[in-house]
């Protein structure tokens, strides 16, 4: 190796101890500040998880990655809680599933969670009955949920589940924010705000049942501070933010991912070289994403890149009259 | 840059440099997930981030220091920060001795940029300048980062030198998050150059003047002589054009007609050729004056290859859908025209060519097999070998004890003023740039319902609307020396008196280009769309935007 004058590599700011744990019976040796799900995964332990994202930093609100920790009063999110050394954890004791069971059952009471990928085997898995609770109360009106204010929450009628079920809002061509399907996992904020976007359109406003996703004074989206990157969309865990596109194939019932092909391929647009995952359906674009281990995007993409695509589909010379002239 | 012919580090780098200066750049709307990486550093690392532009850009507002120069003191900055480095004795003598030549020469020609000279040439207050060029010289690590504010200007190699020369004195350069990296506009203008679609190179930078073993090679491998004279860039094709050297044109994936500077000018130019050929996906304007249209796969999605992007990462673009009935891939294209010429060239698959490419251009021969790419997610060259994962940051020859092959120069450049200037009849000074949801000519971007989309405006200060007593959407003439056109008026408080905005975003209903010049850097033919004289009047009566 030849001398150089300086340092030139990467700097290390990350030396890290190793520590030993112990979880459902195994020893496992990883990093200082790992967390628990983190562990659990190099074990192939398959832990529940709504509102984690490898891309997001944890925000620990779903509470259905619970485990228990030996010594703990409480139990314990295993997507931000660090490992430490001799902490012995336990993923699936009766404690654990009965707690992620009632947390499945409220929300699945609550809210509809008919497009969240692997509901419905979780909810057989942890052999939940949403139902126990009665019938679900009727839709709120348009705007009604928006206008709630804080220390105002009023009973839902005897016998009837609370639910968040309201109208699909509509206010523009490129995406749609269905809230009668959020879990409130606080992803889609994280991923505006600090996490990636920094534009910081959408917050969380109202409190308890009442808490909601919201704009800024619940303005229509036209009127708020997004940019219509829809790296929302992309970390969305219950189809609550869907692309409109994909929204209105669903209404008509042509959108069948069991025939789509996805291809990676790289955005059309500027020099950065964004992966744009293509998902396509009888020969047209229907959907584009981003690879969230994509080490240039980590999922997120712009305006263009994620809605841009159209114009391949448009008219093209071939369809033209062939031009005028000799 | 010392002979590399990309940027010199890796966008996650920028996530641990402790100084960005992000010049004649508004990355936020331009480059969007690439700001991602920049914010990161911003938030988290706390990267200090100065942006010299002359509007307060979305971008300009996550900066620690904007400093707000005028269009086109570039050099002037530059040179200024320079003499500033080197009289507060905070130049990296070490690294200059281990890595440059040139020094004496260059400190001596930036004696005369004093910040008292600076101040008034850029605008910006001497204190500001000196506080920049300290933390720049200090820092860790630190980056330039630019776009076409500093190479849309009829010297634009010089503004280029002039940055390089900062990140020379200070020793920026040829380490993780530290060095210049042009920010490109277009998902494959560094593949293109890689490619040899310059004039001057043959496919892997090779001077198809001064390298006669890369001609021998590329003669051996195709039969046919190459004729070792540099080629002509766009504006020295247009000039010859004009005197009648060039008669016809075979335009691939381009829209002159609206995208080049001095629109009516060009217009004439195509008309007058005897023929033109456009390979495109769409009818564009420039399509319409062809003689024949050949239609195009889109390349991105309706065929394979790579393109390399920023960071010199090399990515495969794959088919995903099939073209429309009657579009053709481009490689398919060119085959066909080249075998009617008499020369059959095959049908080569992408993956073929891109071998013959690696085995003619010896920077690409290593380890950027398809294979590779595939497995790696991309790979950014250079990549010498089969085992090598290929190369973050470059030039860390420069550092090496003794150094690794030829000196890096410092290069002496000159304060200039814009072409055009202000005076009595054109007040004002245009410059242009893209916004965040719309892209070039817009013929891509036109296809997608963005709820961002305003149509063209002419954007003007608050001062220079009360001085011309126009309100908010009201439609003015915009005219240069060379056209006018009309376009509603939005008063923009980023933008500083006398100084106005507009995008090529929207030809069809506001020809920006009309108004814009084609007085072009001679070294790299590149119009100064950053800088041209306009004066702005009111229109008596309701008149609908764009006609002229």
């Amino acid at each position: 190796m030849t001398a150089t004058l300086v340092h030139l590599g990467r700097p290390d700011r990350t030396i890290k101890a190793r520590i030993t744990c112990t979880i459902d019976g195994h020893a496992v040796t990883v990093d200082e500040g790992t967390t628990i799900l983190a562990a659990c995964r190099t074990l192939g332990i398959e832990i529940p998880t709504l509102c984690f994202l490898e891309t997001l930093r944890p925000v620990n609100v779903c509470r259905l990655c619970v485990v228990e920790v030996e010594g703990a009063r409480v139990l314990a999110p295993s997507c931000s809680r660090a490992t430490e050394a001799g902490m012995v954890v336990h993923t699936k004791s009766e404690r654990v599933r009965h707690a992620r069971r009632l947390v499945l059952e409220f929300l699945a009471s609550s809210v509809d969670l008919s497009t969240t990928p692997g509901m419905a085997d979780l909810l057989a898995e942890y052999a939940c009955t949403p139902a126990r609770f009665g019938p679900p109360a009727p839709q709120a009106l348009a705007g009604e949920r928006d206008a709630a204010v804080a220390g105002h929450h009023a009973a839902t009628e005897i016998g009837f589940a609370a639910t968040v079920a309201q109208p699909v809002k509509t206010d523009n061509d490129l995406y749609v924010r269905d809230y009668a399907k959020c879990v409130l996992c606080y992803k889609c904020v994280e991923a505006c705000g600090v996490d990636h976007q920094n534009t910081f359109a959408i917050a969380v406003a109202g409190r308890g049942f009442n808490a909601r996703i919201s704009t800024e004074l619940a303005v229509p989206l036209t009127d708020s501070a997004c940019v219509y990157c829809g790296n929302c969309i992309a970390v969305c865990p219950t189809g609550a933010l869907m692309p409109r596109a994909e929204f209105d194939m669903r209404a008509a019932g042509t959108w069948d991912e069991t025939v789509q092909t996805t291809t990676d391929t790289i955005c059309p647009y500027c020099g950065v070289g964004c992966t744009l995952s293509l998902h396509v359906q009888g020969n047209t674009i229907v959907k584009a994403t981003s690879p969230l281990e994509n080490g240039i995007t980590l999922g997120n993409l712009c305006i263009k890149g994620r809605f841009g695509w159209q114009f391949v589909q448009g008219p093209r010379p071939v369809d033209a009259a062939p031009p005028a002239g000799d | 840059m010392f002979g590399a012919g990309g940027g010199t580090n890796s966008y996650q780098e920028v996530e641990d440099a402790d100084v960005v200066f992000l010049w004649g750049s508004n990355a936020r709307a331009a480059h969007p997930i690439w700001f991602h990486h920049l914010l990161k550093g911003v938030r988290q690392h706390g990267t200090r981030l100065y942006v010299m532009d002359p509007r307060r850009t979305e971008s300009a507002q996550w900066a620690d220091v904007w400093c707000g120069l005028r269009v086109g003191s570039d050099i002037a900055l530059a040179n200024a920060m320079a003499r500033e480095i080197i009289h507060a004795g905070l130049h990296h003598q070490a690294f200059i001795a281990n890595a440059c030549e040139g020094f004496d020469a260059f400190a001596a020609s930036v004696e005369p940029y004093t910040l008292e000279w600076a101040e008034p040439i850029t605008g910006i207050p001497a204190d500001v300048i000196r506080e920049a060029a300290h933390a720049f010289a200090t820092a860790p690590r630190a980056m330039i980062c630019w776009t076409l504010g500093i190479t849309e200007h009829h010297n634009a190699v010089d503004n280029v030198l002039a940055l390089i020369n900062l990140c020379l004195l200070t020793g920026q350069i040829g380490r993780w998050g530290a060095g210049c990296n042009p920010l490109r506009g277009q998902n494959n203008v560094q593949g293109g150059g890689d490619m040899g679609a310059i004039p001057n190179k043959l496919p892997g930078f090779q001077d198809i003047e001064q390298d006669a073993d890369a001609r021998a090679r590329f003669e051996a491998a195709w039969g046919v002589p190459i004729r070792p004279t540099y080629g002509k860039n766009l504006t020295q094709m247009f000039q010859a054009m004009g005197t009648g050297e060039i008669k016809a044109l075979f335009c691939i994936g381009e829209n002159p007609a609206q995208s080049d500077a001095d629109a009516h000018h060009i217009e004439q130019m195509i008309r007058g050729l005897d023929h033109v050929v456009v390979q495109e996906i769409f009818l564009t304007k420039t399509a319409q004056m062809a003689h024949v249209v050949l239609p195009a796969a889109a390349s991105w999605c309706e065929s394979d290859g790579t393109v390399t992007n920023s960071e010199r990462r090399v990515q495969r673009c794959r088919k995903a859908v099939e073209p429309p009935e009657g579009a053709r891939d481009e490689l398919w294209i060119l085959s066909e025209i080249a075998k009617r010429m008499g020369l059959d060239l095959g049908h080569p698959t992408p993956e073929a060519l891109w071998n013959e490419f690696r085995a003619l251009a010896p920077q690409f021969a290593g380890g950027l097999s398809y294979e590779r790419l595939e497995a790696l997610d991309g790979i950014q060259w250079p990549c010498p070998d089969e085992s090598h994962p290929g190369s973050t940051y470059l030039h860390g020859r420069l550092w090496e004890q003794p150094r690794q092959g030829r000196a890096a120069p410092f290069s002496i450049v000159m304060h200039e003023v814009p072409f055009e200037q202000r005076d009595a009849n054109y007040p004002l000074l245009l410059t242009t740039g893209r916004r965040l949801d719309s892209y070039n000519t817009g013929v891509q971007t036109s296809g997608y319902a963005s709820p961002l989309r305003t149509g063209e405006t002419v954007d003007i200060s608050p001062e220079d609307a009360a001085r011309f007593g126009i309100v908010d959407g009201e439609v003015v003439r915009i005219s240069s020396r060379r056209g006018s056109v009309l376009a509603p008026a939005r008063i923009d408080p980023s933008l500083r008196e006398k100084l106005v905005f507009m995008t090529l975003h929207f030809p069809d209903d506001v020809a920006t280009n009309v108004l814009t010049i084609d007085k072009a850097d001679p070294k790299s033919g590149t119009a100064e769309f950053k800088a041209c004289a306009v004066r702005i009047e009111k229109v008596p009566a309701r008149v609908p935007a764009g006609v002229r």
